[in-house]
């Protein structure tokens, strides 16, 4: 065991990023885009999410301790590349640099975006009830604005680029032919899921602009 | 022909092991058809640098000059690949030549290659055959899968899928795509299919496939076009199914 502890790191690092951390991710991104159909509509799914049984086993188990494996043991890889597009200006060199840069960034906003949301509502400074109206005058702030932007469209990159290489890791797609199709898939994937985690982000920040005006 | 043509080569050079590596250049007599090797033998003929200075002959390894060795293997034009193959008429001028930097360098453009054969050694890299007894003919190989084998068993050590993969460095210990061609190989093998274990717990340990980041620059760069990823994926798949059963089974 001890020997293959490198082997056992990197797939449950593999096998987290997708599950639950890929799951959660989608999960939120579309109880976010509830914010599309208004305030109501969205709190009610952020209420209905907190009544949950064992919410805080849910949050610790299949949230917390999996974010922060995958980020630190993403960080550990990240550190252990030495990048070389220089040379190297191919398509699959770009997205392995991609890959790294994107976990970086989403550790980051992830960070950030957890202390201004959960840990606020655990330290009692925001009601469930209030959580719009948070996002809503958080994202009033332009910088903000484009920070959140950055850190969804990075988080689900790196989501669906990693179920590329998910698929290569397990020995899912073997051959050229199936990793070109799953690059196509994925890429389709990035495309919509930042599609539903964007359009979220522009329903808050238009009731803030509503307010505002 | 009034004025002899020549080639400017710009070459990272180092004394030693130890010391300090540098940039000299030289113009060598132009010829047609010429190769960096026989552009470099100019420079061993003539060791006088861009400048008129006379200088130290710079020191290669070269052997079989028809791609099949691996020995001269070397960074040029920033890219790894052999001395041999590459001709001077369709490189960009002046050409700049290193040393491939993921290996120590002993001096100049020689390299120390251990590393691989150490690695070969790890995953066992071989079919033992020998016993007190005549252990007769081995079984035989269906023809796909033999061509596949001799694909496979193109790899001359050279060294050139290190060089071009991110996470072969300092920093990691990562044996270097060309081993899984290599344990796929003798993985395949019917006879070598019997020590198949002992190879796959070697590359499930320290430096093995877990390193791998999928940055696929190893089959771009491959002199002989072995296919460096789908083995790393089939491997994968192998250690899938091998690491379920020691978990599950043991």
């Amino acid at each position: 065991m001890s020997s293959d502890r490198a082997f056992v790191y990197r797939r449950l690092h593999s096998l987290l990023g997708v599950i639950p951390v890929g799951a959660f991710l989608v999960e939120h991104l579309l109880t976010n885009y509830f914010a599309t159909r208004g305030e109501a509509a969205y709190t009610e799914k952020v209420l209905w999410l907190n009544n949950l049984p064992f919410l805080i086993l849910l949050e610790v188990f299949f949230i917390f301790l999996p974010i922060l494996f995958h980020g630190v043991y993403g960080l550990y890889i990240a550190y252990q590349a030495k990048p070389n597009l220089g040379s190297f200006g191919t398509f699959r060199n770009t997205m392995f640099v991609l890959q790294r840069v994107t976990g970086v960034l989403t550790l980051i906003f992830i960070a950030w975006h957890v202390w201004e949301t959960r840990v606020q509502v655990a330290l009692g400074n925001v009601a469930k009830e209030e959580l719009y109206d948070l996002m809503v005058s958080i994202l009033s702030n332009g910088w903000m604005f484009a920070f959140y932007l950055v850190g969804v469209i990075a988080a689900v990159f790196h989501f669906a680029n990693g179920l590329w290489s998910f698929l290569v890791s397990w020995g899912i797609t073997v051959g050229p032919r199936a990793q070109r199709i799953s690059t196509y898939v994925t890429m389709v994937i990035f495309v919509f899921v930042s599609y539903i985690g964007v359009a979220a982000l522009l329903a808050f920040r238009n009731a803030a602009v509503a307010l505002g005006s | 022909m009034s004025e002899q043509k020549t080639v400017r080569l710009i070459i990272k050079r180092q004394d030693g092991p130890d010391s300090q590596p540098y940039w000299e250049e030289f113009d060598v007599p132009y010829r047609k058809n010429m190769n960096v090797i026989s552009a470099l033998m100019e420079i061993q003929r003539n060791p006088v640098n861009a400048k008129g200075q006379k200088t130290r002959p710079v020191v290669w390894e070269s052997n079989c000059l028809e791609e099949v060795c691996g020995a001269c293997s070397m960074v040029i034009n920033g890219r790894p690949r052999q001395a041999c193959t590459a001709l001077i008429d369709k490189l960009e001028k002046p050409v700049r030549i290193e040393p491939m930097a993921t290996f120590p360098v002993i001096r100049d453009l020689i390299v120390d290659r251990s590393r691989m054969f150490d690695a070969l050694k790890r995953v066992k890299a071989w079919i033992p055959i020998d016993g007190t007894h005549d252990l007769g003919p081995g079984p035989r190989i269906p023809e796909t899968e033999r061509q596949w084998m001799y694909e496979l068993s193109k790899c001359m050590t050279c060294g050139v899928c290190l060089e071009a993969c991110p996470n072969v460095n300092a920093k990691s210990s990562f044996m270097g795509p060309f081993i899984f061609s290599q344990v796929q190989r003798f993985n395949m093998h019917p006879t070598g299919a019997m020590h198949k274990e002992e190879r796959l717990d070697a590359i499930m340990g320290e430096g093995g496939l877990a390193e791998c980041g999928n940055a696929q620059n190893c089959v771009q760069a491959c002199p002989k076009g072995i296919p460096l990823t789908t083995s790393i994926a089939a491997l994968n798949w192998e250690l899938t199914k091998y690491s379920l059963k020691k978990w599950l089974r043991s």
